[in-house]
């Protein structure tokens, strides 16, 4: 299974005319197909097409071959569902349902996604501002099963989002995760808004990860006009996409202790991530890195002094990184609560298609910046780091080597980035054209699908943050666990409810 | 034991001392706008215009005003004035009382005035929080989150995040109030018991922020709630958090050297 013809490759842009226009059964059995021999279903959307249509485009990645491939077609009203011989595509559907108004019929679980009016119809359908109706969620008739219900306020300063336990006694039989809460319009406004706008959306799309959404929406426009960063605006990116990484990793670790209640990891590992968000401020102006990636490179330079203060900083916090993560992951009680909780197994990452660490702690070696290298990755390596058992502690495992990794990485890349300009023009739009920009995000895969039309405008934006793929993970591994161990497993993910509901 | 004993003693003590004056904060770090008016030539095309994503800028008859509370606190807002009137300083001081206060002629604000009689004798020594995220995308409650690190350690003044809104004195909003968090937003403010305050943090909760406009959000707080501070950014850095609801309950340590608590107002 190839899609040698088509040329795409992360980030490059294709006219959309040379995708293959299948029926709808042709497509069908060329996503079978594809699935079959190892590709993976990316993306999955639909899109207003001529005469009231829905056109659907799927985005398939080879991993260990670096290649794209994609395939559309047409429909009206409903289409026979992939789901059921396809369960990767099972969440996609769903969204597409709701965004597009048409059925995948024989779907076995066609429940809302985030609850809104479909905003991606053929024209008519789009009813925005009614009230959503309440989320059907499953009942059990035995009496010996109750239900516990949290959220959408949580107890703590958290996102709101609804899980419904399932339970006997204190054991879970089953979670429903609803959604929607946070649901903004995100690709609605991306398709609308100008162009300086659109960039400040997208800082916005995920508050903890600015730089990997605004950098794949950049990048994307980039491609689409012909417009080529400068190898010093690629290292400034890279290097900022690493310190949010390590700014979320640290933060996950101390939170991860939190919840089992080793305070002392708590307590370091949080100031240690206001340490990288504070290097992120120096250089943007921003905790988060707002107001630094911009369509054509960053906005800002990255002086040699600066640099010199972020090696002396970074390597004051990688002698102090060592010894925590030993206090905190040699200590035998937090072993204990770590380990062989909310197990996901390799097969069902693969069948649900997870992304980011959750997979590489299942063995999955899944990473765009070794699998579909982009910018600065093209040049240096980080290497992959997984970790085998699927559990929290492996979850944890696997955040403590990629900071070990990461620091490594932007201390050595720091003392030699690239001379030259940080920003170039990035103009029109070429019209008709296609572009899928992946980027390795501290989550996992992020993915900016952007569709022009005839005038260079943008036709779709298609957003798809790592937690749209991974929240399908947290539902998967809690049967069998306690109630009281879905917090910890809950924060071993740490999914975005905002990238979610865009 | 003697492990930790080590890591402890190498960790030393880092939380930040907390007073009315401006912090060590990095020179490109983008706090309190400031608006030049002798640069402004009153209202040429590029106000009218308007900067990118929110009106930061309204045209009034005696000149241009700039409104705080709907910056999104990007680099653009302030390059888009040809004379250079618009600047950012690295004051992060910006919380008050009044949504107009968020409006400056000159950048000067009315910061957050303590609370008065009743309500300062009932919160003042301690205040119970009650967090609500509607529509947003968790970077103020990731900031509220690191309010309660080492670092910022609000609860060396009594103030705390608590998990019942039976049990809070106050509601914190963040977010642009999305369709599906608004019954959700209102059951949470019905449920804290009165005397209560409303909080609002960020550009989404004060107006929409950048997705102002969408059919899907309610360009933030509710006319109907009635709010007692109001703290801009995108988002806020957590010392201008701590600088708000300290200034409400008139805890904010004087400057070092200062006179009157009103010298830097």
């Amino acid at each position: 299974m190839r899609f040698d013809e088509l040329g795409l490759r992360n980030r490059r842009a294709v006219p959309m005319a040379s995708l293959p226009l299948e029926s709808v059964e042709a497509f069908r059995r060329t996503a079978l197909d594809a699935v079959e021999a190892g590709w993976r279903v990316a993306a999955f959307f639909g899109m207003p097409s001529d005469h009231g249509a829905t056109a659907l485009v799927m985005l398939l990645a080879h991993d260990q071959r670096g290649e794209l491939g994609a395939t559309t077609t047409t429909v009206t009203g409903a289409y026979p569902a992939l789901t059921p011989d396809c369960p990767q595509v099972h969440y996609f559907e769903r969204e597409i349902a709701e965004q597009c108004a048409i059925l995948p019929q024989g779907h076995p679980c066609l429940k809302p996604v985030r609850r809104h009016a479909p905003d991606q119809g053929p024209p008519g359908t789009a009813q925005a501002g009614q009230a959503p109706p309440a989320h059907p969620f499953n009942q059990s008739e035995r009496e010996d099963v109750h239900e516990v219900a949290v959220g959408p306020v949580h107890a703590g300063i958290i996102e709101p989002g609804h899980f419904r336990h399932r339970a006997q006694g204190e054991e879970i039989l089953g979670l429903e995760i609803a959604l929607g809460y946070q649901h903004r319009g995100v690709e609605r406004l991306l398709e609308q808004v100008d162009r300086l706008r659109s960039v400040l959306i997208a800082e916005s799309i995920a508050g903890d990860t600015v730089i990997g959404h605004a950098e794949a929406h950049c990048s994307a426009l980039e491609a689409l006009a012909r417009s080529r960063k400068t190898p010093r605006a690629q290292a400034i990116r890279g290097l900022a996409l690493e310190l949010e990484r390590l700014a979320n990793h640290l933060g996950d670790l101390g939170a991860i202790a939190n919840d089992v209640a080793y305070q002392p990891a708590a307590a370091y590992f949080g100031r240690m991530r206001g340490e990288c968000l504070n290097l992120l401020l120096m250089l943007s102006g921003n905790r988060y890195g707002r107001g630094l990636v911009r369509p054509g490179g960053v906005r800002i330079d990255l002086p040699p002094e600066m640099a010199a203060e972020m090696i002396e900083r970074l390597d004051r916090l990688r002698a102090e990184v060592g010894p925590v993560a030993s206090l905190m992951l040699d200590s035998a009680s937090v072993q204990a609560r770590l380990d062989g909780i909310g197990v996901l197994t390799s097969g069902q990452c693969l069948e649900l298609g997870i992304v980011g660490p959750p997979a590489r702690a299942c063995e999955i070696a899944r990473d765009v910046r070794q699998d579909h290298p982009y910018g600065l990755f093209r040049f240096a390596y980080i290497p992959v780091a997984t970790a085998w058992a699927g559990d929290v502690l492996a979850r944890t495992l696997v955040r403590r080597l990629e900071v070990q990794r990461s620091l490594d990485f932007v201390i050595e890349q720091l003392a030699g980035i690239p001379r030259g300009a940080v920003r170039v023009e990035c103009a029109g739009l070429h019209p008709e054209e296609f572009v899928a920009a992946l980027s390795e995000g501290w989550r996992g895969q992020i993915l900016h699908v952007v569709i022009t039309d005839a005038a260079g405008g943008i036709r779709r934006h298609k957003v798809i943050d790592p937690s749209f793929h991974n929240w399908s993970a947290l539902a998967a591994v809690m049967p069998g666990n306690q109630i009281s161990d879905f917090p910890l497993c809950n924060k071993s993910f740490n999914l975005s409810y905002a990238g979610h509901d865009l | 034991m003697l492990e930790y004993l080590r890591t402890r003693k190498g960790q030393g003590t880092r939380t930040l001392p907390v007073a009315d004056q401006e912090a060590a904060l990095p020179a490109r770090f983008r706090g309190r706008l400031v608006f030049d008016d002798r640069r402004c030539t009153g209202g040429c095309a590029a106000c009218r215009a308007q900067p990118p994503a929110a009106p930061l800028v309204r045209l009034e008859a005696d000149g241009p005003r700039l409104d705080l509370g709907s910056s999104l606190f990007a680099p653009e807002e302030a390059e888009a004035c040809p004379e250079g009137a618009i600047r950012f300083t690295t004051d992060h001081r910006m919380a008050v009382r009044g949504r107009e206060d968020l409006g400056t002629r000159r950048g000067e604000l009315q910061l957050a005035r303590e609370l008065e009689g009743e309500s300062r004798r009932l919160f003042g020594r301690s205040l119970r929080l009650r967090s609500v995220s509607a529509g947003s995308c968790n970077g103020c409650e990731a900031e509220l989150v690191a309010l309660g690190n080492v670092v910022f350690d609000l609860a060396r003044f009594g103030v705390q995040f608590v998990a019942s809104p039976r049990h809070a004195d106050a509601l914190v909003l963040t977010g642009s109030v999305s369709l599906n968090m608004r019954d959700a937003l209102y059951a949470t403010y019905d449920a804290i018991p009165d005397p209560r305050l409303v909080i609002v943090v960020g550009a989404c909760a004060i107006s929409g922020g950048p997705f102002r406009g969408s059919p899907q959000v309610g360009n933030g707080v509710p006319p109907d709630l009635p709010v007692d501070l109001w703290i801009p950014g995108c988002p806020p850095h957590p010392l201008t958090i701590l600088d708000g609801l300290l200034r409400l309950l008139g805890r904010l340590p004087r400057a070092r050297g200062a006179r009157a608590p009103e010298a830097s107002a």
